[in-house]
């Protein structure tokens, strides 16, 4: 799209940065899959559910008169509940089962989820005005809403601190033994029930940070769950388990990529586009792969 | 065999008489119809070859919509049919209206048939949960993308040929359940005699160990493509069906539907027993009742119920019933059961 590029460098410049700013959102989620996927080898198609219920957290805070922002502290500790809650009831049950019995549980927590959330908060589009104002930049031609900056700079910070708590933390530790060798670490005393369920948990904050910046920066609707679970599926199988810069820089390329899809194709397509990249990527990864193995030969 | 014959003949004469026995019912027994069929085909790539796909939708929303323009198609223009929505200004003869549904139900299952043999040679090689989110990606992008067409009526949705005017007010009704009785007896025709060949066994050597199978010298990929392509086939028939059976098609909501009739299939085959014949069609029996009931009496609540249903499912119950009668009673599905193997599994429980 060479003509986008060069005749309107400010509309390319304008999609580049929210792409951006998006995809670091998106990237907290996906850090999130990455450590359940990594540590219980279970990919939670429920995952862009707990998203909206953290932004659905925030919404309501604001509905009471709250500052929508708080909900970035809030959301997490009620996720957090939420999450041990799904792994004390269904999650538990499948963990060392095929990976087919755990997507389709979680597709079957997705779909209660949703339609509770439909119930509860019913079907409208809704948005938390945080009221921070825009930024202009280039002579008011790149239209930055402080929100989403204030959303990118809020995710950073969570994914700093929660690496550092892997690092250093006694549960981090525990954390990531159960993630190389689960048996191990069980002989050598981690209760990996524990470790399992906090590990969920954690992800379920996660999931209610983004969500709560979500429900600042965009919009929230019970069914858009789905997109957000494609999406970190997308960025892990990019980025690969336990790459945090991959995880961060695939990010950020998949909100670019679909700023500009929305740009170019139009907006009914963007959902659609997310979608079929995922497909194409799994098919551009399959062939990879082949080649390898004919290498072997 | 004789016995069999017996059974066949009760439920075939059961189903001919089935719409003039339970004549307000004939919508849902089309519809049941319909769910069989796609269980039923789901099983052969989901259960016997181990490829579980949630991306059958796929060819099921495709064969709606191409039987849908195709019947419009032939005689009016698609783009002024679909931009008059709800008010008619075409109507079918009775001539056009079945000579369009022949056509498109042929349509309708030979493209998606095509379409799944030239993506599957892609999609196949992926494995296990891969393939899997890469079938549903492909279901839900299907959907988002047709939703944005305009000639098939994009977000409006598109308005299938009402029937025409043929005798009786019952004609509709009776109609489309012989025909979706038709496509079943057809589809379980089909099935079993491919479960009775040399094709099963190399679905299931694929389900069980993929790469011994490529090294006992099995072209997995051309069988896996064509375990494929038979399920599609079928799903393009069904979906051309439920089209005109549903008068009205919305790209999420009726024809891409993975939420609801993406998971249905999967479930309804997990319900009965993955890898069996009869499995899926008890497992749709079962869910249809089920979840009919559940509709009537407990309106608003359904998805609510289906979420947990998946769930419980799936933890408690994931061999099935015919996967627990299998348990129960051996003998009956012509295993021979050692006697002390069996006193050694209860003292190892």
């Amino acid at each position: 799209m060479d003509f986008l590029v060069f005749q309107y460098p400010m509309i390319t410049l304008q999609a580049c940065l929210d792409g951006i700013l998006l995809g670091v959102l998106f990237a907290l989620i996906a850090y999130g899959m990455a450590l359940q996927w990594g540590v219980m080898n279970i990919i939670n198609i429920a995952q862009g559910d707990l998203v909206i219920l953290g932004g659905y957290i925030a919404y309501f805070m604001y509905l009471y008169g709250i500052h929508p922002a708080w909900g970035v502290i809030v959301a997490p500790v009620i996720m957090y509940f939420v999450g041990i809650a799904i792994y004390k009831l269904v999650i538990n049950k499948v963990v060392d089962r095929d990976l087919f019995i755990s997507i389709l549980a979680t597709f079957g927590i997705s779909i209660l989820f949703m339609q509770l959330m439909n119930f509860a908060f019913g079907a409208d589009v809704v948005l938390a005005n945080s009221g921070y104002g825009t930024t202009m930049l280039f002579d008011n031609n790149v239209v930055l809403p402080n929100s989403k900056i204030f959303s990118a700079f809020i995710s950073i910070l969570f994914a700093i601190c929660l690496v550092i708590y892997m690092k250093k933390s006694k549960l981090g530790r525990a954390i990531r033994a159960t993630a190389q060798n689960a048996r191990a670490a069980k002989i050598l005393g981690v209760d990996t029930e524990k470790v399992y369920a906090a590990t969920f948990g954690i992800n379920a904050a996660l999931c209610g940070v983004a969500g709560a910046l979500i429900s600042i920066t965009f919009t929230i609707h019970p069914y858009m769950g789905l997109p957000y679970t494609i999406r970190s599926f997308m960025i892990v199988i990019v980025a690969g388990l336990g790459n945090l810069p991959g995880v961060a820089m695939s990010g950020m390329g998949l909100g670019v990529f679909e700023e500009f899809a929305d740009y170019i194709l139009g907006t009914e397509f963007r959902i659609g586009s997310v979608f079929l990249l995922l497909v194409l990527i799994l098919v551009y990864r399959r062939f990879k792969l082949s080649r390898k193995r004919e290498y072997l030969k | 065999m004789n016995k069999n014959f017996i059974l066949y003949a009760a439920i075939l004469i059961f189903g001919l008489a089935a719409p003039f026995l339970f004549p307000a019912f004939k919508v849902q027994l089309s519809i049941l119809c319909v769910l069989i069929v796609l269980a039923t085909t789901w099983n052969i790539q989901g259960g016997e070859m181990g490829y579980n796909s949630f991306g059958n939708i796929l060819f099921y929303g495709l064969g709606m919509y191409l039987c849908a323009s195709v019947q419009v198609g032939m005689f009016f223009p698609l783009a002024e049919w679909t931009e008059s929505g709800g008010e008619k200004t075409f109507v079918h003869t009775p001539t056009q209206f079945f000579q369009g549904m022949a056509v498109g139900l042929v349509v309708a299952a030979v493209v998606p048939t095509i379409v799944a043999g030239l993506i599957g040679y892609s999609i196949l090689g992926l494995r296990g949960h891969y393939f899997a989110i890469c079938t549903l990606g492909l279901g839900v992008a299907a959907g988002e993308i047709s939703g944005g067409i305009e000639i098939i009526g994009a977000g409006q949705g598109f308005t299938t040929p009402p029937f025409p005017n043929v005798g009786s007010l019952e004609a509709r009704g009776e109609f489309f359940y012989f025909l979706s009785f038709f496509t079943l007896v057809l589809t379980f025709i089909a099935v079993r005699s491919i479960y009775s060949t040399r094709f099963k066994l190399i679905l299931n050597a694929i389900r069980d160990n993929e790469d011994k199978a490529e090294a006992m010298g099995i072209e997995t990929m051309k069988y896996k493509i064509i375990g494929w392509m038979i399920s599609a086939f079928f799903c393009g028939l069904a979906g051309g069906i439920m089209g005109g059976l549903v008068g009205y098609i919305d790209s999420t909501d009726v024809a891409f539907d993975g939420r609801e009739m993406g998971v249905f299939m999967v479930l309804m085959a997990i319900l009965g027993g993955k890898g069996t014949l009869w499995g899926p069609i008890i497992g749709a029996t079962i869910f249809h009742i089920f979840k009919e009931g559940f509709w009537t009496f407990f309106l608003g609540w359904q998805y609510v119920a289906l979420g947990v249903l998946i769930v419980v499912i799936v933890i408690y119950f994931p061999e099935g019933i015919m996967g627990w009668l299998r348990e129960k009673y051996p003998e009956r599905f012509g295993e021979v059961v050692d006697e002390k193997d069996r006193k050694a599994q209860v003292e190892l429980k």
